[in-house]
């Protein structure tokens, strides 16, 4: 480590998961989810089946709200619940929450009204609903939280990079608690018209044309869109342990890079997530050789799994610790991607069970980990890396481990 | 005024923008503090009577608007 890092450290505050709630295809809820991970996978596009926003919101409010939006509230609220409620100063207590595309389905419908109706006729609430930040500002506006409220936009680690944000925040001193997480909601067709999230994620040719999510598979053709939100309420550990909380895990550190390559490919050989997973290890203050568990970003694209692949076999020796990648499962689900996988990470963490990596068949001779695969996998809970990468290349890790007065 | 099958129209706009009951879209009430409309709500609302009347309102037009008795005196008013 070097000298700043270790400065850094002494100075720094422990940061505790208190509660986790999620929306997924596979399961709402923290028990549905981690079930569902470990059955097999949905088919298709994986959308969440019966979300009723009813549930968390009056119908009136449920109108004005971008489903995206309605699952960050929805998450938030499971958590906080999870978490026996919020215990902080208001002005103490932020949320960081990201989003991908945000408000994309409540964009496509207004275009509509705009194209056939004219601009008279467009939504006074289309910007309010549409924008990245609607989430986490009705996360904020619900639960009266007057710290900082962002919203992070990186595309696909925007889940990431939110809950590295909070963790600092907390870490840093400026807040005691943090709602954060992600979410998003762009694969559904409106008012008849086919999706056009999908649309564009189908031209962009990053999506499977199998329609199966097989990462780091030989067969592997794309990723699976998907939707869903994940949060989790983060508390400085002191004040989580003298209030009796329920403490599931410690955020021991995080990182962020950016490849400066392309908008879309991953630089040759990972060398942004090489530098990213490197990071976070020295911001945990951890050696290689103490990570017991990587869930990786693992999207089933040809070349994000080899590139990934590549990366964990440059930090952590051939094959490395057992890799998963929910994504099987999940699809990909963008900004919602990585809270869901840090929700992963703390409930393997709790179960002391690794999920499988569904949809692995015959793995890439070309990859070189150990890839847990064929139903969930006992393991001694120690540190965990979970990675994102997103377009734009960014790149964002964390690391995870279990909780330790 | 004009006649029930009029006013059921302007109700039941007010019902499907602002999801109150039918029964308290009555004359008297006001708008921000008996159906708990804000600035953004009304002007969904009044959108959605210039479309099922075929009338255009002119934003100028809605100074002093409060109740649902003036709405419909504006919306009547252009019939």
């Amino acid at each position: 480590m070097t000298l700043a890092a270790e400065h850094a450290h002494r100075r720094r505050r422990r940061v505790a998961v208190t509660g986790i709630g999620v929306v997924s295809c596979c399961g709402t809820g923290k028990d549905a989810f981690f079930d569902g991970l470990c059955a097999p996978a949905p088919q298709g596009i994986r959308r969440v089946p019966d979300f009723d926003p009813t549930a968390w919101f009056d119908p009136k409010v449920a109108r004005q709200t971008d489903r995206f939006a309605q699952f960050s509230v929805a998450a938030a609220a499971m958590a906080i619940e999870d978490a026996g409620g919020l215990h902080a100063d208001p002005l103490r207590a932020g949320v960081i929450f990201g989003t991908g595309v945000g408000g994309l389905e409540t964009l496509q419908e207004q275009l509509g009204v705009l194209i056939a109706k004219g601009a008279r006729r467009v939504s006074p609430r289309l910007v309010p609903m549409m924008m990245a930040n609607a989430g986490a500002a009705a996360i904020s506006m619900r639960w009266e939280l007057r710290g900082p409220c962002e919203t992070v936009v990186t595309a696909c680690a925007a889940g990431t990079h939110s809950i590295g944000n909070a963790f600092r925040l907390i870490a840093d001193g400026r807040c005691d608690l943090v709602i954060t997480g992600g979410a998003e909601a762009a694969i559904n067709d409106v008012g008849g018209q086919p999706s056009i999230g999908v649309a564009a994620f189908t031209n962009m040719t990053a999506m499977s044309t199998s329609g199966i999510s097989r990462p780091f598979d030989v067969r592997r053709d794309g990723f699976v869109i998907a939707e869903g939100g994940a949060a989790l309420v983060l508390e400085e550990y002191e004040r989580a342990e003298a209030r009796g909380a329920h403490i599931y895990a410690e955020v021991l550190g995080a990182a962020s890079t950016a490849d400066a390559y392309h908008i879309t490919a991953p630089a040759p050989g990972g060398s942004g997530a090489i530098a990213c997973m490197e990071l976070a290890l020295e911001d945990a203050g951890l050696a290689p050789g103490q990570i017991t568990h990587i869930n990786g970003h693992g999207t089933s694209t040809p070349l994000n799994d080899l590139a990934e692949a590549e990366a964990i076999n440059k930090v952590f020796g051939n094959p490395g610790p057992p890799v998963t990648s929910i994504k099987g499962v999940t699809g990909h689900s963008l900004a919602a991607a990585g809270a869901l996988e840090a929700v992963a990470v703390i409930l393997s963490l709790e179960r002391q069970l690794i999920p499988p990596t569904d949809g692995l068949d015959q793995l890439d001779p070309e990859i070189h980990l150990d890839v847990v695969t064929g139903g969930p996998r006992p393991f001694s809970p120690g540190p965990v890396l979970s990675n994102s990468f997103g377009f734009g290349g960014h790149n964002g890790c964390l690391v995870i481990g279990p909780a330790s007065p | 005024m004009a006649d029930d099958a009029t006013f059921d129209k302007f109700r039941s706009c007010a019902v499907e923008v602002l999801q109150v009951p039918a029964d308290k879209v009555i004359p008297e009430a006001s708008f921000s503090g008996d159906l708990d409309a804000d600035s953004l709500d009304l002007v969904e609302f009044v959108m959605a009577l210039e479309e099922a009347f075929e009338i255009t309102v002119d934003e100028s037009e809605l100074q002093g608007v409060e109740t649902v008795g003036q709405a419909y005196e504006l919306v009547t008013s252009k019939l």
